[in-house]
């Protein structure tokens, strides 16, 4: 793992025997005691996760609305419609409205401009969102090595948040974020999460790093990995970037309409956009079910309807709460209803299968 | 890490032991099902198919991966572990007793000569 970054927290995982492993160049703990163990604490007490890797852009104006403008010009979502303190999920799309990133985008001031962007993906939203940024007017800062991020949570997190910051403070509602000043510098906190529980993710200095995960660690938080994290965020269908979400699938495919709005006269992809609302999908992410004991459903495998192949996962595994095969993937329009019975292929074999509501759980 | 005496070791993290009758039970060590995490899945071959040294006779499979566990000797399937079916945990727990895989039939004894002894395999993981 020569080649890889380590987070802040690197030892203080190390210390806990975490497993580490390569995760968008990090090095980074994909478990401590085990995933379905530290599944179960997030979804009935709380966690903690180490997301260091994710990277933190900041955009800004002199005058306000500008940088909203441009953000506009290149995000799925409504930018302009935030408030100060206010974020909102949104896609960064290429010209033929493929993803290029899932983020949140949070109005900080007036001017400001705070993004929260996937670890893997940093390098490629600056340079792509560089080759858009207007000659002057609006400043594009990429601040990622600046920061430690923790991820809290579980139904907890409100308790957590008070023993570690003080009755005084409030916890932002969700999908907004303040700014605390502490003694270990300012910290941001977020009301979002990637679990479906309720939570935050805070982002400190790197130096506070160790400080806050302690904090959190006394505070009731069991520390949770990348495996858990990805099992949570499977059983509420919360798409990975890379897995579910890819440059040649639109958002509107993967059922993130929530997060496009059309009715903004311009932004980079939605003519492809506008044309696919028009004509129809020819398919989408569903999330699929097995219907008997099963192998895992994994990324890669086939989805058959008949003798037909109608898709390959995208992601899955085994659901911790549900004790079955979940896994999503994008099946050809016609096999892609609820409850429409398929088969996964898993080595030579099929395995029974149906379209299910989103999420699994 | 435990690695009992007495049992024979593969490369790829199989235990072996010589029963009667040219029979052998066949499982995964400790520092395997610790290197897989807890597992969900195990899938057993049938008893009564034929496998040769080094086939791919079984899958194990944790959360996050699948890991293909190889025929440690050439033989036929007498018996396979009924009770992982619905506890693929019981290897994790007890990976050198109940959870043991499967056991062979033996077509080529002199195979087992092959295999590694325990410290000899504790020396491959340490």
């Amino acid at each position: 793992m020569d080649d890889l970054r380590r987070s802040p927290l690197h030892d203080t995982h190390v210390q806990l025997g975490a497993r580490m492993v390569p995760f968008a160049g990090w090095e980074m703990p994909v478990q401590y005691e085990g995933i379905i163990p530290e599944n179960r604490a997030v979804r009935q007490k709380l966690g903690v996760f180490d997301i260091s890797h994710m990277g933190q852009l900041f955009v800004s104006s002199d005058k306000t609305g500008v940088a909203a403008d441009w953000l506009d010009s290149i995000l799925t979502n409504n930018v302009a419609k935030l408030d100060v303190g206010q974020g909102q999920y949104t896609l960064l799309l290429n010209e033929t409205g493929g993803v290029i990133d899932d983020l949140i985008v949070y109005r900080q001031s007036d001017t400001e401009y705070f993004l929260v962007v996937n670890a893997s993906k940093v390098d490629e939203d600056v340079s792509w969102m560089q080759t858009k940024l207007p000659a002057s007017g609006v400043s594009l800062t990429n601040r990622s090595d600046e920061f430690a991020g923790l991820a809290v949570q579980g139904p907890e997190a409100v308790t957590a948040f008070q023993a570690m910051f003080g009755k005084s403070q409030q916890l932002p509602e969700r999908f907004c974020m303040s700014t605390i000043t502490t003694d270990n510098g300012n910290v941001i906190i977020c009301r979002t999460g990637y679990t479906g529980e309720d939570g935050f993710e805070l982002f400190c200095p790197t130096a506070a790093g160790s400080h806050w995960w302690q904090q959190c660690i006394d505070a009731g938080a069991t520390p949770a990995g990348l495996g858990a994290r990805d099992s949570l965020r499977l059983e509420k269908c919360y798409p990975l970037n890379g897995n579910d979400l890819a440059p040649d699938r639109t958002p509107l495919e993967a059922g993130l309409a929530f997060a496009v709005d059309l009715h903004k006269p311009e932004f980079v992809g939605r003519e492809t956009l506008v044309r696919q609302k028009t004509k129809g999908l020819h398919r989408r992410l569903v999330a699929i079910k097995q219907t008997e004991k099963s192998p895992p459903p994994r990324p890669g495998y086939s989805v058959l309807s008949g003798d037909q192949e109608v898709g390959t996962l995208s992601s899955g595994g085994v659901s911790p709460n549900l004790g079955c095969g979940i896994s999503m993937a994008y099946i050809t329009s016609g096999h892609n209803k609820i409850g429409t019975a398929l088969d996964v292929e898993i080595r030579g074999k099929r395995f029974p299968a149906e379209v299910v509501r989103k999420p699994f759980i | 890490m435990n690695v009992p005496e007495g049992l024979k070791y593969t490369e790829s993290h199989e235990w072996i032991r010589a029963d009667e009758d040219n029979v052998v039970t066949v499982g995964i060590t400790d520092y395997a099902q610790q290197e897989m995490t807890e597992l969900v899945y195990v899938e057993l071959p049938e008893v009564g198919q034929q496998f040769s040294a080094k086939d791919e006779i079984a899958v194990v499979e944790s959360v996050k991966s699948a890991s293909d566990i190889y025929a440690p000797v050439s033989g036929e399937v007498v018996e396979i572990n009924d009770a992982l079916a619905d506890d693929s945990a019981i290897v994790n727990n007890s990976p050198f007793d109940d959870g043991w895989l499967f056991k062979l039939k033996l077509s080529n004894p002199s195979e087992l000569e092959h295999l590694m002894k325990a410290d000899a395999y504790t020396g491959k993981i340490s």
